[in-house]
C-alpha cells in the first residue's frame, strides 16, 4: 500500500513545483502584468497653465487669461430634486436639459462632463449660492483668450481646439485631443512659448475611477508652468488709428520701423473684433467670418497680391544705376511711343523720371538692362540680361518670403525664365515680350509686407531687418531677426529718394504732402481689370533721418494719389510728429467708402 | 484509559501549520480590502477581516470542544451525521437563500450558514465508516459501488443546489478509494479525461488527434511482443479520440453557459473581457505584478481597489501574488505542500482503516482546494468558485475545514487506543 501513498506524495508536490514554475513566469519574468497593473490604477491628471500675456510695444496688456466657468456634471452623482426649479435656475429649456444630460451618461456616469460650457456671471453667481442643492453638479474654472482692443485681430489669431489632422500629423506627440492649441496670428507663430508647460498628477485610482492616493507620493508630478509672455512691436494707439482710416474698405496698410524692422502696425481691412474668435464664441462666429464675402480672416498684408505698378520704379532706378546702365544725371528723350504713360515726352534724368513716373523712361531703362549685347541673338541676350535683372529684383525680398513672424506669409512672384519659356517657348522671346515688367505690371506680384520692407531698404538707402511683430519673448529679444545688406551701392538710393521727396512735395502723392513730416514716397495705380483701380502708396518719413516706412493699398479707391497716400501720410505724421493736424485730409480718408458689392479682389483667385 | 485533550501525541506540526494558514490568511483578508481613506482596524466588524477575527475565535473553540469530546464519537455518529447534513442540503433545496446564482445558504441569525461546507466532512466520515468493516474491499466491485454512492449523494445534491465547484470537490474523495486499492484506471481516467478537456481547449484538435495517432502507434511499437496490451492501446486510442471529438457536444450542451464563459476564458480571457475573462485577467494581472517579492503588506493597489473580485473569499491569493510577490507565494504553497506531506505521514501511521479513510478523505478535500483555486488564479484552470482552505473569508469555511482536519488530528491522537479497542 505504501506504494499509493508515494503516488499521493508525488502527485502533491508535483502541483506544488507546477505553482512555483508557473508563478515565477507570471511574476518574474512576464513584465506585462505589471505594465497592466500601472495601467488599471494609475490615472493621469493634467491641469493646464496659463497661455502667455501678450504685450504691446508700449507694455500695455492686449491679450489676457480671463476665467471662464463651465457647468459640470458627474451623472452617478447627480441628483435634481425639482426640475422645474432647476430649469429655471439654469435657464435651460427641459427638452434641452433632458438632452445634455442623456448625452453626459452616454459619455460617462463616473466621469464629468460639460452640462453648459461658458454660462454667463450672473448665472455662476447664482449657482454659488445654489449649487449645493444639487449634488453632483459642480462649476469648473478655465481660462479663455480676452483682448485689451477690438483691433489687431490678424494680428493676435486665436486659440482653439486641436484638430484630429493636426494630431495625425503632430510628431512631437505634445498634443492630445481637446487640447487648445494657437490657429491664427502670433497664436499659432508663437505657440511653443504661449502654450506654458502641462503639469501632470498621477494619481492612484479604484476600480470605479475614485481617487484614492497620490501615486508614489507625487514623485512623478509636476506643476504647469505659464506661458511666456510676449511684446509686440506693435504700437497699438497707432493700430487702432490705422485701422480707424481703414474702416470701410478694403486693403492693408504695413508700418515699420526701418532701423530695427519692428511692424509698428499692420491692418488688413475689413477686419473683425478678436473677441469673436474666442472661447465658444469660435463655435459660433468662425463661419459666419470664414464665408464672409470680404474674407476678413484673410490676412491681406501677408497674404494678398498686387502688381506693384509704379512703386517697383525706385527699385528700377536703383538697380538700373547700380549695373551702369544709366547714369543719374543722364537725360532720355521720351516721346512716348513705347508703352502707354501718363507722364509727357520730353527729357528725363532718374529724379525727374520718378517724380513724374515716367513710364517711358523706365521701359528704356530696363531695355538697356535687358539687351546688353552680349549675344548676337537678342532672344539669347534677352535672357541673360533679365537673369541678371531678376537677382537683382530678389535683393528687394520680392518673390520669396521675408520670413516675418506671423503664419501664412506668401512669396508674391518674380516671373522667371522657365515661366517665359513655357508661355512663349525657349527662344522665342525677347525684351518687348516682357517690357509690362519695366514699371511693375506683368506678372510680377508683391504683398502690402513686401512694398513696406522695400520702404524701409530705401530709407535705410540699401538695407533691411526681418520684419518682424514679436519684440521680445519672456523679456529676450526675438532670437528671428536678422539683417540684410542689399549688394548695391548706396549712392544709388539718392536720386530715386529724391524722386520720392518730389512725389510728395509736387507730384502724384501731394494730397499726402505735409511740411515738417518730410514724408517720400511713391504712388501706384495698380491696373484692376476687374472694376476700379487700387490705390497704392509706398515710401517713409522723414526722409532725412527715416523713423517710419509705410505701405498702403486700398482697392477699388483709384489713384495712388488719393486714398493710400493719404492714409499714409496721417499715420506718419502721427507717429513721427505725434500729431494729428489735418482734420479735412482724416474726413476725406475716413468719408470715402470704398467697400464694394461683389468686386472680385485680387486674391489668390487671380494666379 | 483517561483521554488527555492536550497530549503530547497531538501532531503540533500540523496544528502549526494550521494557524500560521489561518493568521496570514487573516492579515491578507485585512490588506485585500484595506482601504487608505478610512484606515480601519484589523478588528473592526465592519470589515471582513473583523468579522474573520469572530470566525477564527469561534474555530478555535471548535478544536477545543472535538478535542474534549470521545474520540470514539466521530466512529459512532459518522452515519447520524451524514444523514443530518443530506437533509440539510435537501431542505435548502425547498427553502434555502440564493446567493450569487446558488441556493446553499440556510440563515442564522445575521449570518449565513453553508450545509454544503459541512457535507465535505460527513461524507468523508461516512465513507470511512463504510469501508471500516474487515470484510469490505474497495477492490470489490459492489463495495467500490456503494462507497461511490456516499459521494454520490451530496454531489447530486449540491449540483442542484447549483454550486457546481462545491460539488467537484467531493471528486476529491476517490482519493481514499484510489489509496484502499481502487483500479487506479478509474483514477487515470478520470485525470486523463479534465486533462483532455483542458488540453482540447488550450490546443487545436488537430494537433491534438495527430498526438494521439503518434502516441498510438509508438505505444504498438513498443508492445509488440504483448498482443493483449496493443488491444489496450489500441481501445484507449479510440476512447481518447471520441473524448477530444465530444469536447464541442459537452461544452455546448452539457455546461451552462456561465459554465462555458468560465471554461473558455480560460483559454482566452478575452472571450468575455468584462465578465468572467475579467476575473481571469485581473487576478493574473495582480499576481503578475508582485515580482520577487511584492508590493509590501497593504501597498497592492489591484486587490484593495477591487480590481480584483471576489478578493478576499475565491480570490485571496491574489493579495499574497500581489503584495508578497513569488516568495510570499512560494510560502504559502510551501505551507499547503508541507501540511499536505505531513497528513498523508499522519494517515499512513494510522492503524485503523476508519482513520486512514479519513485521513485521505481530509488530504483530498484540502488537496483539492489548494490545487484548483490557486491554478485558477493564475489561469491553468477554469474559475470555479471554491475557497483556499483556511485563508478565504468566510465562516462557513473556516469550520468545516477546522472539523476536518482536527477531528483527523483527534483520530490521530488516540491511534494507538483503537489499537487497543481492536
Amino acid at each position: 500500500m505504501t506504494g499509493r501513498s508515494l503516488i499521493i506524495r508525488s502527485l502533491i508536490v508535483f502541483v506544488a513545483i507546477t505553482f512555483a514554475v508557473r508563478l515565477f513566469y507570471i511574476q518574474i519574468l512576464e513584465e506585462d502584468y505589471k505594465v497592466a497593473a500601472e495601467n488599471n490604477v494609475v490615472q493621469k491628471i493634467v491641469q493646464y497653465p496659463f497661455r502667455g500675456l501678450v504685450y504691446d510695444s508700449n507694455d500695455s496688456l492686449v491679450i489676457y487669461n480671463s476665467p471662464v466657468y463651465d457647468l459640470m456634471i458627474v451623472p452617478k452623482e447627480a441628483e435634481i430634486r425639482d426640475t422645474t426649479a432647476f430649469c429655471n435656475l439654469i435657464g435651460l429649456e427641459r427638452e434641452d436639459l433632458d438632452k445634455r444630460l442623456k448625452k453626459a451618461n452616454a459619455y460617462s456616469k463616473i466621469l464629468a462632463s460639460k452640462l453648459i460650457e461658458q454660462i454667463s456671471d450672473t448665472l455662476f453667481a447664482k449657482l454659488q449660492d445654489q449649487l449645493v442643492r444639487y449634488p453632483g453638479f459642480y462649476v469648473l474654472p478655465r481660462t479663455v483668450r480676452s483682448y485689451n482692443t477690438k483691433s489687431l485681430a490678424n494680428v493676435v489669431g486665436y486659440v482653439g481646439e486641436v484638430s484630429g489632422r493636426f494630431l495625425d500629423q503632430d510628431k512631437s506627440n505634445y498634443y492630445k485631443s481637446g487640447d487648445y492649441i494657437g490657429i491664427g496670428g502670433i497664436e499659432k507663430s508663437y505657440e511653443q512659448y504661449l502654450r506654458g508647460k502641462r503639469g501632470v498628477f498621477f494619481k492612484v485610482v479604484d476600480v470605479q475611477g475614485v481617487v484614492k492616493d497620490d501615486y508614489k507620493k507625487g514623485a512623478y508630478d509636476t506643476l504647469p508652468v505659464p506661458g511666456e509672455s510676449i511684446h509686440l512691436t506693435i504700437d497699438l494707439e497707432l493700430q487702432q488709428y490705422a485701422e480707424k482710416l481703414m474702416e470701410d474698405k478694403v486693403g492693408s496698410v504695413v508700418a515699420i520701423e526701418p532701423k530695427t524692422g519692428r511692424i509698428l502696425a499692420i491692418v488688413s481691412a475689413p477686419s473683425y473684433d478678436p473677441e469673436l474668435l474666442s472661447g465658444k464664441n469660435l463655435s459660433r462666429f468662425f463661419g459666419m467670418l470664414n464665408e464672409n464675402e470680404n474674407k476678413p480672416l484673410f490676412n491681406r498684408p501677408l497674404q494678398a497680391r498686387y502688381p506693384p505698378g509704379s512703386m517697383f520704379k525706385t527699385i528700377q532706378g536703383v538697380i538700373s544705376m547700380d549695373s551702369k546702365v544709366v547714369a543719374a544725371e543722364e537725360i532720355i528723350r521720351t516721346d512716348g511711343s513705347n508703352i502707354g504713360d501718363l507722364a509727357p515726352p520730353g527729357p528725363y534724368n532718374m529724379v525727374k523720371a520718378i517724380t513724374k513716373s515716367s513710364n517711358n523712361y523706365f521701359y528704356l531703362v530696363m531695355r538697356r538692362m535687358v539687351e546688353q549685347g552680349v549675344e548676337k541673338s537678342q532672344f539669347l541676350d534677352a535672357r541673360i540680361g533679365f537673369e541678371k535683372w531678376r537677382d537683382n529684383v530678389k535683393q528687394f525680398g520680392l518673390g520669396r518670403k521675408l520670413g516675418v513672424d506671423l503664419p501664412n506669409e506668401i512669396t508674391g512672384n518674380i516671373p522667371s525664365i522657365e515661366w517665359y519659356d513655357r508661355v512663349y517657348g525657349p527662344k522665342r522671346w525677347k525684351y518687348s515680350n516682357i517690357a509690362s515688367l519695366s514699371i511693375g505690371q506683368g506678372e510680377l506680384l508683391v504683398t502690402p509686407l513686401q512694398m513696406a520692407n522695400l520702404g524701409a531698404i530705401l530709407a535705410n538707402r540699401g538695407h533691411f531687418i526681418t520684419p518682424h511683430v514679436v519684440e521680445k519673448i519672456d523679456g529676450w529679444p526675438n532670437p528671428n531677426i536678422k539683417k540684410e545688406v542689399l549688394p548695391f551701392d548706396p549712392q544709388y538710393y539718392e536720386p530715386v529718394i529724391m524722386g520720392m521727396e518730389q512725389v510728395v512735395r509736387a507730384g502724384s502723392g501731394r494730397r499726402g504732402f505735409f511740411p515738417p513730416l518730410k514724408l517720400a514716397g511713391k504712388t501706384s495705380t495698380v491696373q484692376n481689370p476687374h472694376g476700379e483701380d487700387h490705390s497704392g502708396f509706398m515710401g517713409f518719413a522723414p526722409f532725412d533721418d527715416p523713423k517710419i516706412a509705410i505701405a498702403a493699398y486700398v482697392e477699388n479707391a483709384g489713384q495712388g494719389g488719393r486714398a493710400a497716400v493719404s492714409v499714409a501720410s496721417l499715420l506718419a505724421e502721427k507717429y513721427v510728429l505725434d500729431s494729428l493736424s489735418r482734420p479735412w485730409l482724416e474726413d476725406y480718408v475716413i468719408e470715402e467708402r470704398y467697400l464694394p458689392r461683389n468686386a472680385p479682389r485680387p486674391t489668390l483667385a487671380e494666379n | 484509559m483517561r483521554q488527555d485533550p492536550l497530549s503530547q501525541k497531538t501532531d503540533w506540526i500540523s496544528v502549526l501549520l494550521f494557524g500560521s494558514l489561518v493568521l496570514l490568511g487573516w492579515l491578507n483578508i485585512y490588506a485585500a480590502e484595506y482601504d487608505p481613506d478610512l484606515n480601519q482596524s484589523i478588528f473592526d466588524l465592519g470589515t471582513s477581516a473583523g468579522k474573520q477575527f469572530i470566525w477564527i475565535l469561534t474555530s478555535i473553540g471548535i478544536v477545543a470542544v472535538l478535542f474534549f469530546l470521545d474520540y470514539k464519537f466521530f466512529d459512532s455518529f459518522a452515519y447520524i451525521i451524514y444523514g443530518v447534513v443530506m437533509a440539510m442540503l435537501l431542505m435548502i433545496l425547498f427553502g434555502g437563500k440564493e446567493v450569487a446564482g446558488s441556493k446553499s445558504w440556510v440563515g442564522i441569525g445575521g449570518f449565513g450558514l453553508q450545509p454544503s461546507e459541512f457535507a465535505k466532512f460527513a461524507t468523508a466520515f461516512a465513507l470511512a465508516k463504510y469501508l471500516n468493516k474487515h470484510n469490505r474491499r474497495v477492490s470489490d466491485i459492489k463495495t467500490l459501488g456503494i462507497a461511490v454512492a456516499f459521494i454520490a449523494v451530496p454531489f447530486g445534491l449540491i449540483i442542484l443546489q447549483g454550486d457546481t465547484g462545491t460539488a467537484l470537490v467531493f471528486a476529491a474523495l476517490l482519493l481514499p478509494l484510489f489509496r484502499e486499492g481502487m483500479a487506479p484506471q478509474i483514477l487515470i481516467f478520470g485525470i486523463a479525461a479534465v486533462a483532455i478537456f483542458i488540453l482540447t481547449l488550450l490546443v487545436s484538435q488537430t494537433v491534438l488527434l495527430i498526438a494521439i495517432a503518434i502516441l498510438t502507434v509508438l505505444a504498438i511499437g513498443l508492445n509488440t511482443r504483448q498482443p493483449r496490451n496493443i488491444l489496450y492501446v489500441v481501445v484507449s486510442a479510440i476512447v481518447v479520440t471520441f473524448a477530444v471529438r465530444s469536447v464541442d457536444f459537452v461544452l455546448t450542451d452539457v455546461l451552462k453557459p456561465h459554465q462555458q464563459k468560465r471554461v473558455l476564458s480560460l483559454v482566452n480571457p478575452n472571450i468575455d473581457p468584462l465578465g468572467i475573462g475579467w476575473n481571469v485577467t485581473q487576478s493574473k494581472i495582480a499576481i503578475g505584478s508582485g515580482g520577487l517579492t511584492g508590493k509590501g503588506f497593504l501597498e497592492g493597489t489591484q486587490t484593495k481597489f477591487d480590481f480584483v473580485p471576489e478578493q478576499t473569499t475565491d480570490f485571496i491569493f491574489c493579495t499574497i501574488g500581489e503584495e508578497h510577490g513569488w516568495l510570499g507565494s512560494m510560502l504559502l504553497v510551501g505551507l499547503f505542500t508541507t501540511l499536505l506531506l505531513r497528513l498523508v505521514f499522519l494517515a499512513e501511521r494510522q492503524k485503523s482503516t476508519f482513520s486512514r479513510v479519513y485521513g485521505y478523505g481530509v488530504i483530498g478535500i484540502i488537496f483539492f482546494h489548494f490545487s484548483v483555486n490557486i491554478a485558477m488564479t493564475i489561469g491553468l484552470f477554469p474559475v470555479i468558485g471554491i475557497p483556499l482552505p483556511f485563508f478565504s473569508y468566510g465562516g462557513s469555511s473556516l469550520w468545516a475545514f477546522t472539523i476536518l482536519l482536527f477531528s483527523f488530528l483527534k483520530l490521530d491522537a488516540h491511534r494507538m487506543q483503537e489499537l487497543q479497542r481492536l
